[in-house]
């Protein structure tokens, strides 16, 4: 009785052996794909989240969205992921300084900074000298969120430009209310109407916003653009995760970016 | 009269079974707490509590949880009363209320809070008109530490107010003494040991507020960066010092808790109003 049972078993697995072998090509893109990635990104990954998924039925691809600083911190402390793709090379740096990255970063797109108001504009804002007027409530990310040590680079910046007092991003950050953990924390508050202006990347004013928010330029020479690296990360499954760096650099995922208003000129093919 | 099939190794295994238990218990409470102990050294802890940025923190903690619990008391001693000593159409959607910032997110009590009286709430405008502005301000933390602790106050002071014996109160109304006389020379008196429970949890829970005051009130140094927030935001920066400062609230809460404990004021342990002396043939 003992050996028919034995028997049973080695057939059992000599089966499971011939699926296994033939199912191979298919599993290379197969399971779950967990991406860490900027807040800012929310809306463009998870738009080329979608694409990868329809071109790999059998993958699921998990977000996971906070400020940079954030996934740094999480990674460290030992949470799993496929990819991490971060708002500045400071904190992707920072990640393969301490080992949390499987390959060498790319950059793959890049964001310029805006300010934005709440539709009603109750600070009456007209040009970004505004900003610096004394009873201003001003929300930035805090900085040391990629967006917020940004903001605070444009307003210093500013400061040097032509047409602004010297003491423009003193004066501007005396107005400053709250620093948000993440950018989309400040295009929230800005949202809700609860602060007269925030600073936010161009990709943050998405389609569904326009409405919501008024928005001011900063001109290109005081804007210090952003710049998104994207890594696989150490632990996680590195082919897995270098096709999605690939497909995020592709022609389709470009597309997504730039549709969502990231910065990608001369770069879709 | 004896139980069935009560055998001793039953027993003991039972009895091993509960003690487990309890351990497992025991240690997931304790572990997490001796683990932030480990990362801090009192050399650390001494030069942290030195930088400006902590001192501030603390200072802003301190204030505006007795602040919360000032306006907790003033508000929540009132509607303890009314819930434990009147019957009235729409109680129980009272008590529901009262006891609802205890079990919904902080992150949601928050957002509710802009909703009411952020500038475009409920409120906003009305606010605004008297030159009040809650979101981004200390005022906004004191709120927000309100809503969250309110409860336990109401809580644990309806407790008190409800297990005073009966006759106290037949005794005060033969004596002719009015409602507002008997609350504050009877009632307010007897309930004390439960109203002291209720003050010192909800200045814990005060001190200890995160989500709500990050959603409504913001996060800035000196304004609205409390010591939880700070630690949060230390998170990201400087884990040393993000666990000095977790230990710092987990201290100033253990003492609170302990000092309760010691004086028989604990949440949950029993009131202790004194109870007169049964009658003869009762």
């Amino acid at each position: 009785m003992g050996s028919e049972k034995r028997r049973g078993g080695t057939c059992r697995l000599f089966g499971l052996g011939v699926v296994l072998s033939t199912a191979v090509p298919a599993l290379v893109a197969q399971g779950n794909l967990t991406v860490f990635a900027a807040a800012s990104l929310t809306e463009s990954l998870t738009a080329i989240g979608n694409g990868f998924e329809a071109l790999h039925p059998g993958v699921t691809i998990r977000f996971n969205l906070a400020g940079s600083q954030v996934l740094v911190t999480q990674l460290e402390q030992g949470a799993r992921a496929d990819v991490l793709a971060t708002a500045d090379s400071r904190w992707m740096q920072l990640a393969a300084d301490r080992k949390l990255l499987a390959g060498e970063p790319i950059v793959f797109a890049r964001n310029r900074l805006v300010v934005v108001m709440p539709r009603s504009n109750p600070g009456r804002i007209d040009r970004l000298q505004d900003l610096a007027r004394p009873g201003l409530k001003l929300i930035l990310a805090g900085a040391q969120v990629p967006a917020g040590s940004y903001s605070r680079e444009a307003l210093g910046r500013l400061a040097s430009a032509p047409g602004f007092p010297r003491d423009f991003a003193r004066l501007a950050l005396q107005n400053l209310v709250s620093e948000e953990e993440n950018v989309k924390a400040v295009v929230a508050k800005v949202q809700l109407g609860e602060a007269d202006a925030g600073i936010v990347y161009a990709s943050d004013v998405t389609a569904a916003l326009r409405s919501r928010l008024a928005v001011l330029e900063i001109p290109e020479a005081a804007n210090p653009i952003a710049e998104y690296p994207i890594a696989p990360v150490a632990g996680g499954d590195l082919a897995l995760a270098t096709e999605f760096i690939t497909y995020v650099e592709s022609a389709a995922g470009l597309q997504a970016l730039a549709a969502a208003g990231f910065l990608v000129e001369g770069r879709i093919r | 009269m004896t139980i069935p099939d009560r055998t001793p190794l039953g027993e003991s295994l039972g009895r091993l079974t509960l003690l487990l238990l309890a351990a497992v218990l025991g240690l997931l409470v304790a572990l997490p707490v001796i683990g932030l102990a480990f990362r801090v050294t009192p050399a650390r802890v001494l030069a942290q509590l030195a930088t400006p940025a902590v001192q501030e923190a603390l200072w802003l903690s301190v204030k505006t949880s007795l602040a919360a619990t000032v306006v907790a008391v003033l508000l929540g001693l009132p509607m303890a009363h009314l819930l434990a000593t009147r019957d009235f159409r729409g109680k129980r959607a009272l008590e529901v209320l009262m006891d609802l910032p205890m079990v919904i997110p902080p992150t949601v009590a928050g957002f509710a809070l802009l909703m009411a009286f952020g500038r475009v709430g409920l409120l906003g405008g009305a606010l605004s008109g008297f030159g009040i502005t809650l979101p981004f301000t200390t005022a906004g933390v004191v709120l927000a530490q309100v809503f969250m602790a309110v409860p336990f106050l109401v809580g644990a002071a309806r407790a008190g107010f409800q297990a005073l014996d009966p006759r106290y109160l037949d005794a005060a109304a033969t004596l002719r003494a009015g409602e507002m006389h008997t609350l504050w020379r009877v009632r307010l008196p007897l309930a004390l040991p439960s109203i002291v429970a209720g003050i010192g949890m909800c200045w814990a829970r005060a001190l200890g507020e995160f989500g709500a005051t990050i959603t409504f009130a913001g996060n800035m140094a000196g304004t609205t960066r409390t010591v939880p927030l700070d630690v949060y935001l230390l998170l990201n920066e400087n884990l040393d010092a993000a666990a000095t400062l977790s230990l710092l609230l987990i201290v100033m809460a253990t003492v609170l808790l302990a000092a309760m404990r010691q004086a028989g004021l604990g949440l949950f342990a029993p009131p202790r109003a004194p109870r007169l002396a049964p009658l003869p043939g009762r």
